[in-house]
């Protein structure tokens, strides 16, 4: 690529080379290799039933792990998103138990979810703390006040509305959920923030290289609290389908989450060094989690197992991922 | 004082001077870092500013792009007054500034780093409801660019870190070539280059001046200086210390001025 070419500017790469090169298809071949094992293995585990199954597992954690892309997008990480979530649960669930509107309820739950994530923003963008301390810090914060609220012990949460995403609807043979067309939703149109408009090539620019963001004139700080204010709206939005999942308001749920969308996110081939990655790459990441889970459970495989599984391949992501980095 | 009359303004009709400074001071508590420094750039040349280590360059170019505010003295651009609050300023009024490190995002494409900041919108609703970035739009704008400045690279959707030292620092040159309207403003672009890809990157500053945009150019480097700049601005303590042409002066002249063991 170094050596001069022929006429000053090439007219475009070669299709091959843009798929080969795409981030996403290592992560996608994984998929696909993890599918064929279990397919040969099970037969039941192709059955449309199954895969229903499986994205209805996939959807908590595969909306948590956007919001996540876009926090390590700009080199950042969040260790807030289970504890910014369940903010969301508790709160939506106590006022709805205590008589208010369901709709108000759950849409000052997912406000105060995107409030959390803008006082992390301005924490990091404004005192310019590392992002690890600030959610860290935002993390023991609210779990031991949620347990407070809530003295606790988990309680239900019966409301039509609230579980109004766990009801499914058909599609050949599909049984998908309304929180699965949500998080697909969700998926597209983020996807297209970061891909089609100027905001999502300066959460890039600015995971890619801070300094020359600024000097061609991007407010770093301005664009690093608004990533941090939507995450935490996509971390208020997951609250709403957790409730659809389980009517259930558990302070102490979700403790494996902030893992869990950081795993989503490495196997999907972001950097955790920011500005390199993306959406695709994370729904994939998000499904071989969820196809791994199921796959080995129908197989009656020890689920430990999947643990196991998941992280040898965050660290085969994390190598990769240095290796390029050291190559270029 | 007299030495700053340069022999060159005798023998040529008035030209149009396009950034002007007089008398610019700048001080830092007790360090004086600009002692009531002159600065003159006219239309379609290139300008090396010359000088030793902390004679100044940086600083100059810092208060020529409003990167800091001189503590007295004048700036004109074009004849007119200016006073830059920062560098957003300057950019607004059409300098641009390419600095030593690289100034580019290596995991983006090369069209993507020309537009950084400055990213065009797709027309109709889809660009100003949707702000759908017009992607192709850029990339043909991209490619243009190049080709006008005759700068060689691969393929323009390629990300940047896939391309040498060189070629990375001609992305940042070319990008102010693309939006200065005034004049473009380079500290030490080739310091972190070799020698081929310094060629690269002067041919590169010749196009842009060809183009009728004048280049200040900071450089250490006195062959590249005397290969390509039309007059020195020689840079001494704080002040300018002559203005010389490649032609009636020689390196070692030049460095003579520098060091003060001459005058012009
Ligand atoms: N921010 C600063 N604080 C204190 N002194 C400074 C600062 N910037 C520059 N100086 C001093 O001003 C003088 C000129 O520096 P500079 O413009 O960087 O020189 P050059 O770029 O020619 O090497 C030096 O003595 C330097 O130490
Ligand atoms: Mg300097």
């Amino acid at each position: 690529m170094t050596t001069a070419t022929v006429s000053p500017v090439e007219t475009s790469r070669s299709l091959k080379s843009r798929i080969l090169g795409a981030p996403s298809a290592g992560p996608l071949l994984v998929l696909i290799g993890f599918c064929l094992i279990f397919a040969l293995s099970n037969p039941r585990f192709l059955a449309t039933h199954n895969l229903s199954i499986i994205l209805q597992q996939t959807v908590i954690i595969g909306v948590l792990a956007i919001g996540q892309t876009l926090v390590i997008l700009t080199a950042g990480i969040d260790l807030a998103v289970g504890a910014i979530c369940v903010l969301g649960t508790i709160v939506a669930g106590k006022l709805v138990n205590l008589g208010y509107d369901p709709v108000l309820s759950m849409g000052f739950a997912i406000l105060l979810c995107t409030a959390a994530g803008l006082a992390a923003g301005g924490l990091v963008s404004g005192l310019r703390l590392p992002p690890f301390i600030v959610t860290l810090g935002i993390l023991g914060i609210l779990t031991a006040a949620l347990r407070l609220i809530s003295e606790g012990g988990a309680f239900p949460v019966r409301d039509p509305f609230l579980a109004w995403t766990g009801n499914t609807m058909k599609l050949g043979g599909f049984v998908l959920t309304y929180g699965v067309l949500i998080m697909f939703a969700l998926y597209a149109v983020v996807w297209y923030l970061l891909n089609q408009t100027k905001w999502g090539r300066h959460v890039y620019a600015i995971g890619n290289n801070t300094e020359a963001a600024r000097l061609v004139g991007i407010p770093v700080r301005r664009h690093l609290l608004s990533v941090y204010l939507l995450a935490g709206l996509i971390y208020g939005i997951a609250a709403w389908l957790a409730l659809g999942r389980i009517p259930n308001a558990d302070p102490n749920a979700m403790q494996s989450a902030n893992l869990d969308s950081i795993t989503a996110v490495v196997i999907g081939g972001t950097s955790l060094f920011g500005g390199r990655g993306g959406l695709i790459g994370t729904l994939i990441g998000a499904l071989i989690v969820g196809v791994l889970r199921n796959g080995l459970t129908l197989a009656g495989i020890d689920p430990l197992w999947q643990d196991l599984v998941t992280g040898i391949l965050v660290i085969i992501a994390v190598a990769l991922d240095q290796m390029s980095r050291r190559k270029s | 004082m007299s030495a700053e009359t340069t022999p060159l303004q005798a023998t040529e009709t008035k030209p149009h001077i396009v950034l002007e400074a007089r008398n610019v001071v700048k001080t830092y508590g007790h360090v004086t870092a600009l002692d009531g420094v002159d600065f003159e750039l006219r239309a379609g040349e290139i300008l090396a500013v010359v000088g030793d280590n902390g004679a100044g360059k940086s600083t100059l170019i810092k208060a020529l792009t409003g990167a800091l505010h001189p503590t007295s003295g004048e700036i004109l651009l074009d004849g007119v007054p200016i006073h830059f609050k920062g560098p957003l300023d300057a950019r607004h009024a059409g300098i641009e500034t390419v600095y030593q490190d690289l100034a580019v995002a290596p995991a983006l494409d090369i069209a993507s780093n020309l537009f950084l900041g400055r990213e065009l919108r797709a027309p109709g609703l889809l660009g100003s409801l949707f702000r759908r970035l017009d992607k192709k739009r850029m990339r043909e704008e991209a490619r243009r660019a190049m080709n006008e400045l005759k700068f060689r690279l691969p393929a323009i959707d390629n990300p940047v870190e896939s391309l040498s030292g060189g070629q990375r620092q001609g992305v940042a040159v070319a990008r102010a070539a693309l939006f200065a309207r005034k004049l473009v403003i380079m500290d030490e672009p080739t310091a972190a280059l070799g020698v081929r890809e310094t060629g690269q990157v002067l041919e590169l500053i010749r196009s842009i001046r060809d183009r009728g945009l004048p280049v200040v150019l900071i450089s250490h480097n006195m062959p590249n200086v005397f290969d390509i700049a039309d007059r020195i601005h020689i840079m001494r303590l704080g002040r300018r210390a002559a203005v010389v042409s490649p032609k009636t002066h020689t390196m070692n002249d030049v460095v003579a001025i520098m060091t003060g063991a001459a005058t012009a």
